[in-house]
């Protein structure tokens, strides 16, 4: 198969505005014959949705939470990033741009990054109309701040709860639609299909989660902006019902997946107390801005963080790292995190954790500035721990939280498979093999705002004569016959394991070998033993009740039973890849202080795969990364 | 920690519904109430037992979606916080629980603890929002709010859309919810255009939707996860009044 990313020609920084003049349109008047479906209401699905509500189209909107607005970007802390350059430091389009680029290791496409940072000036603007409270300063102008990776400061936000703003922005644009009656909204349906008539997507099958009904919905286009995987580490700081179910479906009807290895550990949530836990809760990157990390010189120390005198603590990453100090990247400063703990220097209970140190902050700008700027994070640490990080550090440690990988798309966000598009974090397309912070809210919302609309209206402009797609399409009963089968093997089994004891499992061996350091030898392991646990999954699973009711645990059942193949696919992309680069850091290939080694000449590609059935290998499928504006260099952030 | 358990269980929306009684042990008093429901469903399915349906996503207090009555307290003991974050510390061993659904007539009962909340997406539907279209925004610093209005319109636009105030409040009134919304585009100088319609369609949504109506107990204020401030109401109440006037 050969990929082609459809990359318009011209300059970089001409090629959006290319593709714009010369994208096939659809009239007004054609528009409401066209149905798209949309699965997803975080960010990327929302914008997308009332978009494309708002230009005509018939638009159909599902997620399996009970309402939109509770999609998982509402939970992102920080901010999102705009070139808005309204601090004149310096920032640009190109910064942004070279910012990101190196960020994600060069292992993303010049052209889709370039792009984002160019709609990101748009973003803020139409963020700002739809009423979303960003941070301002006294003369009324809005205000900035830092994240990790850049020395200019171009973050927007709303204090800690930025991803809420930006969601009920585009969710209430979202209900907009939907009282116009251009958007139908199907809350509580989970997508268990894809449906495909003559190689291309028309339609989906969904469960009504309440009532347990299967249904059959047909569009001339369908969309997933279903968010990323990382839930499949169990542990993480994702919500419980992220999952990978819509676009791992859709991988085995025909899309390619791309470096799905590559998932960012996140440095600073909050570390794991025991085996009960069901989430490791993050605290924003942000609190990097003010906030110190250090572990203390002396292994196993038993003193109180607040008795360690300066001297005698190791803030390692303003050693390691000068010029970035605690804001390098998530990567580097997971991996300096990992590198201290197994050291032996790691703190707290179970002495998997270092600190976070608000001390000097407080002491320079006085503790009502940092409570303005960070008051509800303290808050949320102090309720979950039951510590005040006002009085002491912190306590912090590396958890799974972003996937960039995700479904391969082109230039226009669509997969392999002809009208099957991916938005957000659900595509792989443009963080490279590490996100920048405050990325992840741009990328989903300037997909689904600014960039699906004209590669959708683009792909449906030879869509106008097909008419009414029909859900008795024989693709149909065979798409809803396999999801009924599947449903039905599950709850057959009665097995003895719960779901979730499955899920913890994989967790476990993802960590372990697909985490934050992998090597040959145990990603090798690691495949044989999710072999060996997927196995155990189809004989031993316990699903109570039946399919034709409301059933949370056949719901999770399914979403595991996908993590199960997923995270398997991760280790043989991990396995396959012989460099280190971002979040993929192969112990194997390092320098002699530590950093990723990179392999240029052999593994500047895109790693795609081609589902072969369920008893093979998958199949390897490369796209070539071209640079041609940024010539990689080695990622010194020192 | 052992634990006595009082959970209504309800098998649809169309059937009666009861309390039933489990005691559960091994709890760690630094397991999250939701990791102890976790931890129950775990042992109910392990047994041949119905495991517990309630609502719960992100876990981390702003989704929303989780919420539950504990001991006849919505979200439970603690003030300012939504279920998913109280912890069983709060709990004596041996003590007895009692955890029911958001009761409400405008959310009916889906199965055991879980409610449909829909009701609050229709009142945002109907005038919940600026209507601005995708492309049509001027540059965002042309517009000046002060950092006061600011951090005030952010105060109303905090809330998560949980419920708690409606599932607290005597009447089951949900003027807190839509009065945040109403507040929070009403002092920003986006939202002035719609201003009057939003208010008048909003709070007639609400009343369609068999809410109650609002007798000033505040109770929705002290159970609030996210401490929305009944001052909101005052204001929803001016803008109403506001716009009678100005039609007179």
């Amino acid at each position: 198969m050969r990929l082609d990313a459809k990359i318009p020609e011209g300059p970089l920084q001409d090629k959006w505005s290319a593709y714009k003049r010369t994208a096939k349109l659809v009239n007004p008047a054609n528009r409401k014959k066209l149905e798209v479906i949309i699965i997803g209401t975080g960010l990327a699905g929302s914008s997308v949705a009332a978009s494309l509500g708002e230009m005509g189209y018939n638009v159909s909107s599902f997620c399996f939470q009970d309402t939109p607005r509770r999609a998982h970007s509402v939970a992102a802390q920080g901010g999102v990033n705009a070139a808005k350059n309204y601090k004149n430091d310096g920032d640009s389009i190109y910064r942004m741009f070279a910012d990101t680029i190196k960020g994600g290791d060069f292992r993303s496409r010049e052209a889709n990054v370039y792009r984002m940072a160019e709609c990101s000036v748009n973003l803020i603007d139409q963020a700002v109309a739809q009423g979303v409270p960003f941070g301002r300063e006294y003369g009324g102008y809005l205000n900035n701040r830092s994240f990790g990776g850049v020395q200019v400061s171009r973050t927007f936000y709303s204090r800690g709860q930025t991803g809420q703003q930006l969601l009920l922005g585009a969710y209430q644009a979202l209900m907009r639609q939907v009282g116009k009656g251009t958007v139908k909204l199907y809350a509580r349906h989970e997508m268990l299909d894809v449906v495909l008539i003559d190689g291309k997507a028309r339609g989906v099958i969904v469960r009504n989660l309440d009532t347990g009904e299967i249904e059959r919905h047909a569009a001339h286009a369908v969309v997933l902006a279903t968010g990323g995987y990382g839930k499949i580490y169990f542990l993480s700081t994702l919500a419980m019902g992220c999952n990978g179910s819509a676009i791992w479906r859709a991988h085995k009807k025909g899309s390619l997946m791309a470096s799905p290895s590559w998932i960012q550990i996140h440095p600073t949530s909050l570390p794991q107390s025991g085996d009960y836990q069901s989430k490791l809760t993050l605290m924003s990157e942000s609190l990097r801005n003010d906030g110190r990390i250090w572990v203390p010189l002396k292994a196993n120390d038993p003193r109180k963080p607040n008795d360690i005198p300066e001297e005698e603590r190791d803030y390692y990453l303003e050693r390691r790292y000068p010029a970035f100090g605690n804001l390098a990247p998530r990567d580097i400063s997971s991996r300096a995190a990992k590198e201290r703990i197994d050291a032996g220097f790691g703190i707290g209970p179970l002495k998997n954790a270092v600190y976070l140190d608000f001390a000097r902050s407080i002491q320079e700008q006085g503790q009502e500035k940092i409570r303005e700027k960070y008051g509800n994070l303290f808050e949320m640490y102090l309720k979950i721990t039951g510590y005040d990080a006002y009085q002491e550090p912190m306590m912090i440690s590396p958890s799974a939280h972003f996937s960039m990988g995700g479904l391969w798309v082109d230039y226009e966000l669509m997969t392999t498979i002809p009208g099957l598009f991916a938005l957000g974090e659900a595509n792989f397309a443009d963080h490279g093999a590490n996100r920048l912070g405050a990325n992840s809210l741009l990328q989903a919302s300037v997909d689904g705002y600014f960039i699906a609309p004209y590669t959708i209206s683009n792909y449906l402009a030879d869509e106008v004569k097909t008419g009414k797609i029909s859900t008795q399409h024989p693709a149909f009963q065979e798409a809803e016959d396999q999801v009924r089968s599947q449903i039905r093997q599950l709850i057959d089994i009665k097995g003895n394991r719960t779901v979730d004891d499955y899920h913890r499992t994989l967790g476990k061996i993802l960590y372990e070998y697909c985490g934050l350091a992998r090597t040959e030898q145990g990603l090798k392991l690691a495949i044989e033993q999710i072999g060996a646990l997927r196995q155990d999954f189809y004989k031993n699973v316990s699903v109570p009740g039946n399919g034709d009711q409301m059933n949370s645990e056949l719901e999770k059942a399914g979403r595991v039973a996908d993590y199960l193949e997923l995270g398997e696919l991760m280790c043989y992309d991990a396995f396959t890849r012989n460099e280190s680069c971002g979040a993929h850091f192969r112990e194997e290939y390092q320098t002699a202080d530590g950093e990723a080694r990179r392999n240029d000449a052999e593994f500047q590609f895109i790693s795609a795969w081609e589902w072969n059935g369920k008893n093979a290998a998958p199949i390897l499928h490369k796209e070539p990364l071209i640079f041609e504006t940024i010539k990689p260099t080695v990622r010194s952030y020192k | 920690m052992k634990l006595h358990l009082k959970i209504w269980r309800q098998k649809d929306a169309d059937s009666e519904g009861k309390l039933a009684d489990y005691t559960i042990d091994n709890i760690n008093p630094h397991m999250s109430f939701l990791e102890m429901l976790d931890h129950l469903n775990e042992t109910l399915i392990l047994t041949g037992g119905d495991p517990v349906e309630f609502d719960h996503d992100c876990r981390e207090g702003i989704c929303g979606q989780c919420g539950v009555m504990i001991n006849g307290i919505a979200h439970g003991p603690l003030k300012n916080i939504t279920t998913c974050q109280l912890h069983m510390r709060e709990f004596k061993d041996g003590e007895n629980i009692l955890i029911e659904p958001f009761r409400t007539e405008a959310f009916p009962v889906r199965k055991d603890l879980k409610v449909d909340r829909s009701a609050f997406d229709r009142i945002i539907s109907s005038g919940g929002f600026i209507s601005v279209n995708t492309g049509q925004a001027p540059e965002a610093n042309t517009t000046r709010v002060t950092h006061q209005i600011t951090e005030a319109a952010f105060d109303a636009a905090t809330c998560i859309g949980c419920g708690a105030c409606v599932a607290t409040c005597k009447n089951g009134s949900a003027v807190l919810f839509t009065a945040a919304k109403i507040a929070q585009l009403s002092i920003l100088p986006q939202g002035q255009e719609e201003r009057a319609t939003r208010v008048v369609n909003m709070i007639q949504q609400m009343d369609e939707e068999g809410f109650g109506h609002c007798s000033n107990t505040e109770a929705c204020q002290v159970e609030c996860p996210q401490g929305i401030s009944v001052l909101h109401i005052a204001r929803m109440n001016y803008e109403y009044n506001r716009v009678r006037l100005l039609k007179r």
